[in-house]
């Protein structure tokens, strides 16, 4: 097998999972992420892999339960719609404990929307949606590569943490080629799943595990009450707050306009702040890549005299709203948003050329 | 005392699935029919020599007080969803295991009716237990799929009446699926029924053994308190308006399935 490929980003999510040592995957079809459930469709039965198309999104969700409790990693894919079904599933996820990884093709909301691309699931993505009490990391890849990367990253946070891990894609990343550099990621090792539901014969001791959905509910050795339950979902969560952030920092230190982007916007952006410095605009970026927890600290470090922010998002503003909160009454926060796409029908664009044109606006201020 | 050599044999007892129960009492209402089902089913596990490789995937409703109740390996999946989780860990074990779901009536056949539908379509090699007692009981007895005409609940204050629809047959709906190997509906009301859904539920688990595909015992079960009756009145009510409703036996048993259930239950 070649070590690079030229591949779409969503087949580049497959080798991301397969590198990882993903051993089941569970998918229902929706536009843009077709191609995922149809590769592990194709490959996995012959890798002696467990593929299995669901009923429904809430089916897929409920049966990466069942592949998660037993040990093994599992993932399924999506896009809006049927990350909505999900919702229930990941609160549930979350309770249980249970590592797995769900990836999140965006596409245009609200309800139906478009299957074309949007940034659309930021807020439910990284606020939930599901019965409310909990947090799940989501990685936000911006090219081929870091959407395969970002796969084994994804399952080894979510092993670490026992908790389910979202990677934001959307039909811009999922759909376009770019050349991949196949390799194995290391990381730190991880104790063994000690907990996993096997049958009684297949544990050293001989005892009996359990995976429920009823953890602070139904008392258990491990937390008695519901709140000793909740306080060891508070201590993972400021953990992962503590440790997990991610962002990429681009010109930020003597800028006097910083772009705050993610996925497909960033490379968007990207493209606008080199035409912007060519044209002697001191304009630096700062890509958050875990979007929860998102990079406050980040922000605030860089939040100086004179400094301003220009977030641009395709969809009406969500990510904007924690730029804002980080940044306070300090700076200046701008936005640019869908309404700025090229044109009305669904495959408009945020093009480069129209983001120069707002930090030119900003600048000339 | 001293040993006068007489020899013990037990004729009686619990199987050793039960938890000891010291902090734990059994959560069930007194004159429940559910703990007696969950009972069947670990005789027959024991039995079969199974409880090494079972896994007892949980719903939601009553049947939820089962992950503290038995000694076996268990997941505890969202409302409905058991059959979407057992698929998953029956695929991914992928060894000799002996997966089943125990599931209320609510739970099985109105929020998972897909999930159960579609586990029977994909002939899943799992067995589903469904324990139906007519209503939700851990909410307070509302209307389910499964409710009779003529019986009350909190939600149909004046008795179900053909307005509100009628109750659904779960075993001879799932015996008409390709991917149904066997289907039986047994009662908890008296040793003989027990019994003999005890066998159903070895042939059951037969079915699963030798991959035939989707197996399902249901069980009726009394729930005196959101009845309104005594213990013995609700077994009353179940002989004569449950069981002429929901008639007892087997609705399938594919062809060589018997002879083979038969051998493995031996």
């Amino acid at each position: 097998m070649a070590d690079r490929l030229f591949v779409q980003g969503n087949e580049a999510v497959a080798w991301g999972a397969v590198s990882a040592g993903c051993e089941a995957f569970f998918g229902y079809p929706i536009t843009p992420q077709n191609e995922i459930t149809e590769w592990f469709a194709r490959e996995f039965p012959r890798m002696g892999r467990v593929f299995l198309q669901s009923q429904s999104e809430t089916g897929s969700i409920n049966m990466l339960h069942g592949a998660a409790a037993c040990g093994v990693r599992a993932m399924t894919s999506t896009s809006g719609p049927g990350w909505g079904l999900m919702q229930e599933g990941m609160s549930n996820l979350a309770n249980a404990e249970l590592p797995c990884v769900v990836v999140l093709v965006q596409r245009g909301g609200p309800g139906a929307g478009t299957t074309r691309h949007a940034q659309m699931d930021y807020a439910s993505a990284t606020h939930g949606g599901g019965a409310g009490g909990y947090r799940n990391i989501v990685l936000a890849p911006a090219s081929v590569q870091e959407l395969h990367d970002f796969m084994p990253l994804a399952f080894h946070l979510a092993d670490k943490y026992r908790n389910p891990v979202v990677v934001l894609s959307d039909a811009i990343l999922g759909q376009m080629a770019e050349p991949l550099e196949r390799k194995q990621l290391e990381f730190e090792p991880l104790p063994p799943k000690d907990w996993a539901v096997l049958g009684k014969a297949h544990h050293a001791d001989g005892k009996r595990r359990g995976i429920s959905i009823g953890q602070g509910f139904i008392p258990n050795p491990d937390f008695p009450t519901y709140l000793s339950f909740i306080d060891h979902l508070d201590k993972k969560t400021k953990q992962m707050r503590q440790d997990e952030v991610r962002f990429e920092a681009l010109n930020v230190e003597s800028a006097r306009l910083i772009l705050v982007a993610y996925g497909s916007m960033a490379r968007a952006c990207q493209g606008a702040m080199e035409m912007a410095r060519a044209e002697g605009l001191d304009v630096g970026m700062l890509r958050p890549i875990t979007l929860w927890p998102f990079p406050s600290q980040a922000i605030r470090r860089n939040i100086r005299e004179g400094v301003q922010f220009l977030v641009v998002e395709d969809s009406l503003g969500q990510m904007v709203e924690d730029v804002e909160t980080a940044v306070g009454e300090r700076a200046p926060v701008h936005f640019l948003g869908m309404l700025a796409r090229h044109e009305p029908r669904e495959m408009g664009m945020i093009f480069p050329d129209r983001i120069l044109e707002k930090i030119k606006e900003i600048c000339r201020k | 005392m001293t040993d006068i050599g007489v020899k013990k044999e037990l004729v009686a007892g619990r199987p050793d699935l039960w938890l000891r129960m010291e902090n734990n009492p059994i959560p069930s209402c007194p004159g429940c029919h559910e703990p007696t089902a969950m009972r069947a089913i670990l005789e027959a596990l024991e039995e079969l020599d199974a409880v090494g490789d079972a896994v007892m995937v949980v719903g939601v409703g009553c049947s939820f007080a089962f992950q503290s109740m038995v000694d076996l390996d268990y997941l505890v999946c969202a409302h409905g969803r058991p059959p979407d989780g057992a698929s998953a860990v029956k695929r991914v074990l992928k060894g000799d295991h002996v997966v089943f779901t125990i599931q209320g009536d609510g739970d099985c056949i109105a929020i998972g009716a897909g999930a159960l539908i579609n586990a029977a379509a994909r002939a899943e090699k799992i067995t589903i237990f469904m324990l139906n007692n007519a209503n939700y009981g851990t909410t307070g007895g509302q209307l389910a799929p499964t409710t009779p005409l003529g019986h009350v609940t909190s939600t149909t204050p004046g008795g179900r009446t053909p307005a509100h629809g009628y109750p659904v047959r779960v075993p001879e709906l799932l015996a008409t699926f390709q991917g149904v190997a066997y289907t039986a509906r047994g009662a908890m009301n008296s040793p003989a029924n027990y019994q003999k859904t005890k066998g159903y539920i070895k042939k059951a688990f037969a079915a699963q053994r030798v991959s035939l595909g989707l197996s399902f015992v249901e069980m009726l079960c009394a729930c005196p308190p959101n009845w309104h009756m005594t213990p013995l009145d609700s077994l009353k009510w179940l002989e004569q308006t449950v069981i002429p409703q929901f008639p007892l036996g087997e609705f399938k048993d594919v062809q060589g399935a018997s002879g083979k259930t038969q051998e493995a239950t031996r």
